[in-house]
């Protein structure tokens, strides 16, 4: 191995485009992606072009937000090597004493939120002592933790669905007020998304002054610019879809906080000390605790913070459809998780990203909403979704065993000599359920 | 080699095999012949491609990955997994042990290729070949012991009887000895001399250059993925000295730094150190022992695998192992608490483990990561990672230390042997630690990467650090150290300026604790 390449040649290679998203390591996320572009553009034609009609993507995010940010929390946890399958029962529970704490005790709205995120804390406090601190298995006690909090919610409101106030209501089926002159479209909406823009190019610039300072190689300027068109681009016709909807529609609420947490929780898991603990544990506990890492705490961190989300998404839930009920947030656990392992986590722990888990949940949200759209019955719904769980995850493991990181990759391998399954870029993201990568890919290719 | 020694018929010629990974050609035209009857070694640096080649001779990298040909037994052929190699009665042993702890000795020799009828095991005729198989391995266990109550010496040989169930015409042996002691790594080496005898020839991949200078017949040495040189050990006279010429393309002068160390005073002390085995209450796997250790100094620690070098060591970093019984740390003449690893890391303290894919990384994260993962907050504000400061610090570790690696944002797990472990020192190195325990620094890593490591070694003491090197190896403990304690069944039985030490003094006092009695 001769010196780090520290500029990359101006030219054009189309190799470059493999970098157009992430690069390198986030290759993968670039292949689920690319599906559900794919599966957008098929529901979009066979549905005649309802699905990205701005009623139906303002019904999609309203519709799903609360399963995203069930997935935000949910890959924390499966990185750290857990799972939690309690995350429906822990946000009906909460919803449940919000809406009692409304109606029964008087409670404003503002207040009753806070109860139910401190219940959600008090609940992942139980659930993490138990993990972290006794060493039973997540899964057992999450298990658990699905009965108790399922029965709790019964046993609180007796089976009966218990409504909730109309101020409450907004942070589930509110949306951006109208400001300012009526140009046909809402305001604030395209003012959100023309910030996004302007973050978007400022975060381009920053990260390759940032790559340029830490001497690696940045992209050429045109995959760049490229990169910003697209990016921006999206997000400007998606602004406008929000904002020409239904008079008194627009960018919902639900939305806004469903942003603000994968923003937050994506910087938590890449830049801060609790984020790269949460990898290092999962990625190997032993080597971890030796380097000072509490895995302990880190532990209790993840269930912790799992029910908080999921007291958030039951509220947000109970919010738009405007009731607690018994039967909240069934089967929700199952969406979660499946929205992460599309998103390219592994089984065994230490691999996963927010991003990929959002894009993942949106596949299945995307998939759900066209398959109604359609009129498909819900007993072949989930016999699609499922099919779709397995194919996806299956693919990428496939691809990764015969070293075919993503079409992309496939086009752009110029290495003759055929399959090489350890010496992709991406190698050290092992596939969902992959194992370790010494047991997978031999690490060691040049001894 | 006209004038060899051996006029058996050759068994094996690999013909100018090239394997190119992207971006990497790992072999390059590698040629590679071996005689009926031999015990051909393989000696190279780690990274020079040595396991690559046993990779495609034994069929897990299929035909059609690779160029050239393999030509066995006079036919070209053309495996396309490990399975058809087997057939052909090439069989692999890797360093890493591929038994089933869970399972009986029988169970694991059988697995995959249980005697019986339909699905159902013949376990009385399983049991009768055992038995056999374990008696030309030298083995007198019962065969329904687990494979996790014997030591990895016999576990070695459970491997070598599972290959010869297999009939195994050529046996590749990965660096067979790397976790053997002494003891049992005369008795393997004795084995497959004796299976040589019955006409089962091996090729040896071994790090331990005194024994492939005992046993092999022929040593073909790879450098950078090309084959060098094929020596014959008796015509061609070869020594450890000459083997290493080829592996390194130089001659190495001296292995061992040159050094005068200047040695300050007794900075870190410990007194009275007792420990309990995790689980079993009345066995004392560290018994109260001291030693001292002075700035600028390289303290080596000598003693047989089990003597509870790596417990001692890993129960004063934070009492990661066992139960801590009784003991005090000095540190600069004051008393310090390390009952967490974060408190050990905090008094500046640093722990190299001797198992560095198990204890030492995380093999999923990337160079760049590892290297500051023992102490992010240096580089942090409040939590948050400062990503360029990790990038450029990952970076002067990677120019300094030589991390062989086009890039640190590559994976550690594509590393080699001596380059990951040289990923664990920097990563320890950037915890300014006062003290380093290094485990094992130079375990299976090659020749020329160990000597990068002793001159790291010293370098570290030079800056007025203390290190405590734990090896098996007694060249190395007498080469790098400044003074040598040895240890014997949990108890420091010796202590030694280096200059008064030798391997049969050490060996002594590594054996047995009659010659002193530490108070």
């Amino acid at each position: 191995m001769s010196a780090p390449v520290t500029e990359k040649k101006s030219g054009f290679d189309i190799r470059d485009l493999k970098n157009l998203f992430g690069g390198g390591g986030s290759l993968k996320q670039f292949g689920i992606l690319g599906a559900l572009v794919v599966i957008i553009l098929i529901f979009q034609i066979w549905t005649g072009g309802k699905t990205l009609q701005p009623g139906n993507i303002i019904n999609i995010v309203q519709q799903y937000s609360y399963i995203l940010i069930l997935a935000i929390g949910m890959v924390m946890v499966i990185i750290a090597g857990h799972i939690d399958l309690s995350v429906g029962s822990v946000a009906a529970f909460t919803g449940i004493i919000v809406a009692l704490a409304m109606k029964d005790w008087n409670f404003p709205w503002w207040a009753a939120i806070i109860l139910g995120l401190v219940v959600g804390a008090l609940i992942g406090t139980w659930h993490g002592f138990w993990v972290a601190y006794i060493g039973v298995p997540a899964f057992i006690v999450t298990l658990a933790g699905m009965l108790i909090w399922r029965g709790g919610n019964q046993l609180i409101g007796d089976s009966a669905t218990v409504p909730v106030e109309a101020g409450f209501q907004v942070i589930g089926k509110g949306y951006l007020p109208e400001v300012g002159p009526n140009f046909g479209v809402n305001n604030l909406t395209m003012l959100l998304g023309f910030l996004v823009v302007l973050v978007l190019i400022g975060l381009e610039v920053r990260g390759r002054r940032t790559r340029k300072v830490m001497g690696a190689a940045a992209d050429p300027v045109w995959l760049s610019v490229l990169r910003v068109v697209i990016l921006g681009g999206v997000v400007l016709v998606a602004a406008y879809l929000f904002a020409t909807g239904r008079v008194g529609t627009s960018f919902p609420v639900s939305g806004i906080i469903l942003a603000a947490l994968v923003i937050g929780y994506s910087f938590l898991t890449n830049n801060t000390i609790i984020g790269r603990h949460i990898y290092a544990v999962g990625g190997n506990k032993h080597a971890a605790e030796l380097s000072g890492v509490n895995s302990k705490r880190v532990n209790f961190f993840v269930m912790m913070n799992m029910s908080v989300l999921a007291a958030l998404a039951g509220m947000i839930f109970v919010a738009r459809s405007q009731a607690s009920g018994p039967f909240d947030g069934v089967g929700w656990e199952l969406d979660a998780i499946a929205a992460v392992f599309i998103g390219g986590a592994a089984v065994s722990g230490g691999i996963g990203t927010v991003a990929g888990s959002i894009i993942g949940g949106l596949v299945m949200a995307v998939l759900s909403n066209g398959l109604a759209l359609k009129g498909i019955q819900s007993d072949l719904v989930q016999i699609i979704k499922g099919l779709v769980l397995l194919i996806a995850v299956g693919v990428d493991v496939y691809n990764k065993t015969q070293g075919r990181p993503s079409i992309i990759g496939l086009m752009t391998n110029r290495n003759k000599s055929g399959a090489a399954p350890t010496n992709d870029s991406t190698s050290n993201e092992v596939t969902p359920g992959g194992g370790t990568p010494d047991t997978v890919v031999p690490g060691d290719l040049r001894k | 080699m006209e004038q060899g020694l051996n006029t058996e018929p050759t068994i094996l010629e690999m013909q100018s095999i090239t394997k190119e990974f992207p971006g990497v050609k790992a072999l390059d035209r590698v040629s590679l012949t071996v005689k009926a009857n031999e015990i051909h070694a393989i000696c190279g640096e780690n990274g020079a491609g040595k396991s690559t080649l046993m990779k495609v001779l034994s069929g897990v990298y299929p035909y059609g990955t690779y160029e050239g040909d393999i030509v066995y037994e006079g036919k070209v052929v053309r495996f396309k997994d490990i399975k058809s190699s087997e057939a052909a009665g090439i069989v692999i042993i890797h360093q890493e042990l591929a038994l089933i702890p869970e399972l009986s000795i029988t169970e694991n020799i059988f697995l995959g290729n249980e005697p019986g009828r339909g699905g159902v095991i013949d376990w009385v005729e399983a049991q009768k070949e055992a038995t056999q198989l374990l008696a030309r391995v030298g083995l007198d266990d019962d065969p329904d012991t687990q494979i996790k109550n014997i030591g990895v010496g016999k576990q070695q040989l459970v491997e070598i009887a599972k290959a010869l169930n297999k009939n195994v015409k050529l046996l590749i042996l990965d660096e067979p000895t790397a976790a053997l002691n002494e003891n049992d790594s005369q008795h393997l080496l004795d084995l497959i001399l004796g299976l040589k005898s019955k006409g089962i020839s091996s090729i040896m991949i071994s790090h331990k250059l005194n024994e492939i200078e005992q046993i092999a017949d022929e040593i073909t040495i790879i450098r950078d993925g090309k084959s060098i040189e094929t020596l014959n050990v008796k015509a061609d006279g070869v020594d450890e000295d000459r083997i290493i010429r080829g592996m390194v393309g130089r001659t190495l002068g001296n292995r061992f730094p040159e050094h005068t160390a200047e040695i300050g005073e007794v900075f870190f002390e410990v007194r009275d150190w007792t420990v309990q085995h995790p689980l079993t209450a009345e066995r004392l796997v560290v018994k109260n022992s001291s030693f001292t250790v002075r700035r600028g100094e390289v303290v080596g620690f000598a003693g047989l695998m089990g003597a509870g070098r790596t417990e001692l060591a890993m129960s004063i970093f934070g009492r990661s192992y066992g139960k801590f019984l009784g003991g005090r740390v000095f540190k600069d003449g004051k008393e310090i608490k390390l009952r967490t690893v974060s408190e050990a890391i905090g008094h500046g303290i640093a722990y190299v483990s001797e198992d560095r894919k198990a204890l030492g990384l995380n093999l999923l994260d990337t160079i760049k990561r590892s290297i500051v993962s023992a102490k992010l907050r240096k580089i942090s504000r409040g939590d948050v990672v400062n990503e360029i400061q990790e990038a450029q610090i990952s970076e002067e570790y990677r120019k300094s230390l030589r991390i062989k690696t086009p890039t640190v944002e590559e994976g550690v797990n594509k590393l080699s042997g001596g380059n990951q472990q040289k990923v664990v020192l920097a990563k320890w190195m950037f915890t300014d630690p006062d003290l380093l325990i290094l485990d094992e620094p130079t375990r299976g890593i090659d020749v020329g990467a160990k000597a990068e490591i002793y001159g790291i070694i010293r370098d570290l003491a030079a800056q007025g650090k203390g290190i405590i090197m734990i090896s098996s190896e007694l060249p190395e403990l007498l080469g790098v150290s400044d003074r040598i304690y040895t240890i014997f069944e949990g108890q420091i039985t010796n202590e030694l300026p280096v200059a008064q030490a030798d391997p049969e003094t050490l060996m002594r006092s590594m054996t047995s604790s009659s010659q002193k009695v530490v108070a």
